[in-house]
C-alpha cells in the first residue's frame, strides 16, 4: 500500500506568531518552525498501518527551505521517503490554492490513501483534507479516531458533535486524523541516523504541473484587508481559598450578574 | 434584494440556536434563505426559521445527503449557489461545517473564510487568530463569499420572515456516494444545553481526579444552566466522552461565561476557550497558566471550592 502523509510545518505555538506588515501572510521567520502536531499522528497512523499490511510510506510537504527540518522529523519517525515541493510562486497560497498545489502533486506521485491531520495550529482551517478528496474525486474520510482497512475496504470512526460516525469506503480514500487515535512515538537514535540517508524529492511547480496562476499570495480566493494585535486580557482577581472560596467566586458571578 | 444562504444546522428536527444567530447576521446584509439538509423538515422547524427573519427555505429532505459524508451538502449548495447565485452562503463553523465550507469553495471556485466571530458590510469578516492574539479582518476576493462563522458570535434577534418552502431536488454524483455513513453512535449528554451553544461552559481538568468525581462539576452546571465540558487529560482518561472537549481537537467555545476547575491551561486547550466573554478559574497551582487569562481566579482544592459555589449558588436563587 502506498501511504502518502501530509506534513506541515508551523511556528512553535510556544513562541510570539506574527503576520507580516507587507503582504500579511504568516510570518515564518519570526517564530521556529515545528512540525504540526496533529501531523506527527497522520504519520504514526501511517507507520502503523504499513506495519500491519505492508507498503511504503512518503512524507508530501509544501513549504519554504526550512521546512525540510519537518520532513527530517517525519523520517526520522520511521517513513520511507519524502516529496517537498517548494517554490518561491506558493508563498502565501491559501487553503485553496494549497489544496491545489497538493492535489496536484498527489496526481504525480500516486497513492493509495493519503493521511491528514485533521487542523494545523497555524491556519487552522480543517478545510485540507476535504478540499483534496473533493479535487480529486476520492472518498473523503475525515476527523478519524480509529482507522482500520481490510483488502481495498477501509473503515473510520469519524468523530461527530455527538459521539461518532462509522464510516465506509474504498481506497483510495484521503483521511485526517484527531489525536485520539494514537500516541506518536519518538524518533529513535538509529532513526535520526537513517533519515539523513532517505530520499527527499524536491518538486517546483513545473514539476507537479501546477498553474501559477492559481497559487500565492496574488491570486488567492480570499485576503487578509487589516490586522491588529489584540489588546491583552485585562489581569483579573485572584485570590487564595481561605475556606470562603466558593462564596467568593459566587460574589463575583453575581456582580456580574451571572447569579 | 440580494439572497444570502444560510445552511441549517438541526438535531432531531430541531433547527440549532447557531442558525438563528446566522439568519439574524444574513438580514443585516441581504436576504436569508434556508437550505434545510437531510430528513425531518417539520412545522416546528419551519416556525423557528420564520420567526428569525427567513424569507424562503430551501428544503432537500432525502436521506441520502446526510448518509454519505459531507460532500452531498456541498452538492446541495453548489447546486444552489449556480441556480440562485446568492450574495453569500453562510454556514455554521464547526468541524463539519468548516468541511462543507471548503468542499463548496472548490466546487463553486469561490473563497472561503472560517471562523468568523462577526460579519460586516461587504461580508469583510472578523476573525480572532493566534490564539486569541491576533484580531484579523478578512475578505473573499473570488466568487461567492462563503463564509463559515462560529457558534455564539452574534445575539440571535427575532424578526419575522415567511419562510417560502421550495423543494429542492438534488441528483447526488457518485463521488457524493463515496464515504457511507453505516453506523451512528450517540454519547448521550443529558439535558444540559449544547457545548458550543451554551451561554455557560463548566469545564473539569485532570484536576477532577475521577470520572465519578465529574458529579461535582455536573452539579455546579446544573445550577447555572451551563454545558460540561472537559480538557484532553479528562476525556483521554476515559472520565468524560471525547464530544465534550474543548479545545483545538475539541469543540472551540465562546460563551459569556467559562468556568475551569482543575485544567492547567496548556496552549491547545486555550485555544478552545480563549474568546470567552468571562473566564473563572478554580485551581489549587497559583502557577498554572490559565490564570493568566482569568478574569476571577480561586486558588484552592476543587473538592472545597465547587461544592461551595453550587451551595451557594442554590442559595441566592
Ligand atoms: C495535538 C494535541 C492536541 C490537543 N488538544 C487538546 C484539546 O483539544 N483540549 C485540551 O484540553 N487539551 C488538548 N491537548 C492537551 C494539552 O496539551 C494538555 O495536556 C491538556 O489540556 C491538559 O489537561 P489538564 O489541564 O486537565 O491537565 P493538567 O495539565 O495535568 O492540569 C491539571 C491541573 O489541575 C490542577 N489540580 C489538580 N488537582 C486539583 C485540585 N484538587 N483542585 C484544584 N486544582 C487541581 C493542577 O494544579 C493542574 O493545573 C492537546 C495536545 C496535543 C499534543
Ligand atoms: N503546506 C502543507 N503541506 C502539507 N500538508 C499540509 C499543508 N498545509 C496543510 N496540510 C495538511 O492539512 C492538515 C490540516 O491543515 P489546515 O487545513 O491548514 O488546518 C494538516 O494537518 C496537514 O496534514
Amino acid at each position: 500500500m502506498n501511504i502518502v502523509v501530509c506534513v506541515k510545518q508551523v511556528p512553535d505555538t510556544a513562541t510570539e506568531r506574527k503576520l507580516r506588515s507587507d503582504d500579511k501572510t504568516l510570518d515564518r521567520d519570526a517564530a521556529d518552525g515545528v512540525i504540526n502536531e496533529l501531523c506527527e499522528y497522520a504519520v504514526e497512523e501511517a507507520l502503523r498501518l504499513k506495519e500491519a499490511h505492508g507498503g511504503e510510506v512518503t512524507v508530501l510537504t509544501m513549504g519554504p527551505d526550512k521546512a525540510t527540518d519537518t520532513i527530517r522529523k517525519a523520517l526520522a519517525m520511521g517513513a520511507d521517503k519524502a516529496v517537498h515541493l517548494v517554490d518561491p510562486a506558493l508563498h502565501g497560497s491559501d487553503a485553496l490554492s494549497t489544496s491545489y498545489a497538493l492535489a496536484q502533486t498527489l496526481k504525480k506521485i500516486g497513492f493509495d490513501l493519503v493521511i491528514l491531520g485533521s487542523e494545523s495550529t497555524d491556519a487552522r482551517t480543517g478545510m485540507l483534507a476535504a478540499m483534496l478528496a473533493e479535487r480529486l474525486g476520492t472518498p473523503q474520510l475525515t476527523l478519524a479516531n480509529k482507522v482500520e482497512i481490510s483488502g481495498a475496504g477501509i473503515t473510520v470512526q469519524r468523530v461527530t458533535d455527538y459521539g461518532f460516525d462509522k464510516v465506509e469506503a474504498s481506497l483510495p480514500a484521503i483521511v485526517s486524523v484527531v489525536e485520539k487515535i494514537n500516541e506518536p512515538r519518538y524518533p529513535s537514535f538509529k532513526g535520526i541516523m537513517a533519515a539523513k540517508k532517505k530520499q527527499v524529492q524536491t518538486f517546483g511547480i513545473a514539476d507537479a504541473e501546477i498553474d501559477a496562476a492559481q497559487v500565492g499570495v496574488a491570486n488567492a480566493w480570499s485576503e487578509v484587508a487589516d490586522f491588529a494585535v489584540a489588546p491583552p486580557r485585562a489581569a483579573g482577581t485572584v485570590v487564595k481559598d481561605e475556606g470562603d472560596g466558593g462564596v467568593k467566586t459566587a460574589d463575583y458571578l453575581a456582580s456580574k450578574k451571572f447569579i | 434584494m440580494t439572497e444570502i444562504l444560510v445552511l441549517v444546522e438541526h438535531v432531531d428536527g430541531d433547527v440549532k440556536k447557531v442558525t438563528l444567530e446566522l439568519l439574524t447576521l444574513a438580514r443585516s446584509l441581504g436576504e436569508p434563505a434556508a437550505v434545510w439538509a437531510g430528513p425531518g423538515y417539520s412545522e416546528v422547524a419551519k416556525g423557528r426559521l420564520a420567526e428569525f427573519g427567513a424569507e424562503k427555505v430551501y428544503v432537500a429532505d432525502s436521506a441520502d445527503i446526510v448518509d454519505y459524508v459531507v460532500a452531498p451538502k456541498a452538492e446541495l449548495l453548489a447546486s444552489l449557489v449556480a441556480s440562485r447565485a446568492p450574495a453569500a452562503v453562510l454556514i455554521a463553523s464547526t468541524a463539519e461545517g468548516k468541511e462543507i465550507a471548503g468542499r463548496l469553495a472548490v466546487k463553486t471556485d469561490s473563497g472561503v473564510i472560517t471562523d468568523a466571530v462577526g460579519l460586516g458590510e461587504g461580508f469583510v469578516a472578523d476573525q480572532s487568530i493566534f490564539g486569541g492574539g491576533v484580531n484579523v479582518h478578512s475578505r473573499v476576493s473570488k466568487g461567492t463569499p462563503i463564509v463559515a462563522v462560529r457558534p455564539n458570535s452574534t445575539a440571535p434577534v427575532p424578526s419575522t420572515g415567511a419562510a417560502a418552502e421550495e423543494k429542492v431536488d438534488v441528483a447526488l454524483s457518485d463521488a457524493a456516494r463515496a464515504a457511507k455513513v453505516v453506523e451512528r453512535v450517540k454519547q448521550e449528554k443529558g439535558a444540559r444545553p449544547e457545548l458550543t451553544e451554551a451561554a455557560i461552559v463548566v469545564s473539569g481538568g485532570r484536576g477532577v481526579g475521577s470520572g465519578e468525581n465529574f458529579a461535582i462539576i455536573e452539579k455546579l452546571a446544573d445550577s447555572l444552566g451551563a454545558a460540561v465540558g472537559a480538557s484532553r487529560a479528562a476525556t483521554d482518561a476515559g472520565w468524560y466522552p471525547h464530544a465534550f472537549q474543548v479545545g483545538q481537537t475539541g469543540k472551540t467555545v465562546s460563551p459569556q461565561l467559562y468556568i475551569a476547575a482543575g485544567i492547567s491551561g496548556a496552549i491547545q486547550h486555550r485555544a478552545g476557550m480563549q474568546t470567552s466573554k468571562t473566564i473563572v478559574v478554580i485551581n489549587k497551582d497559583p502557577e498554572a497558566p490559565i490564570f493568566e487569562i482569568a478574569d476571577f481566579g480561586i486558588v484552592g482544592d476543587l473538592n472545597q471550592v465547587v461544592p461551595q459555589l453550587t451551595e451557594e449558588i442554590a442559595k441566592r436563587k
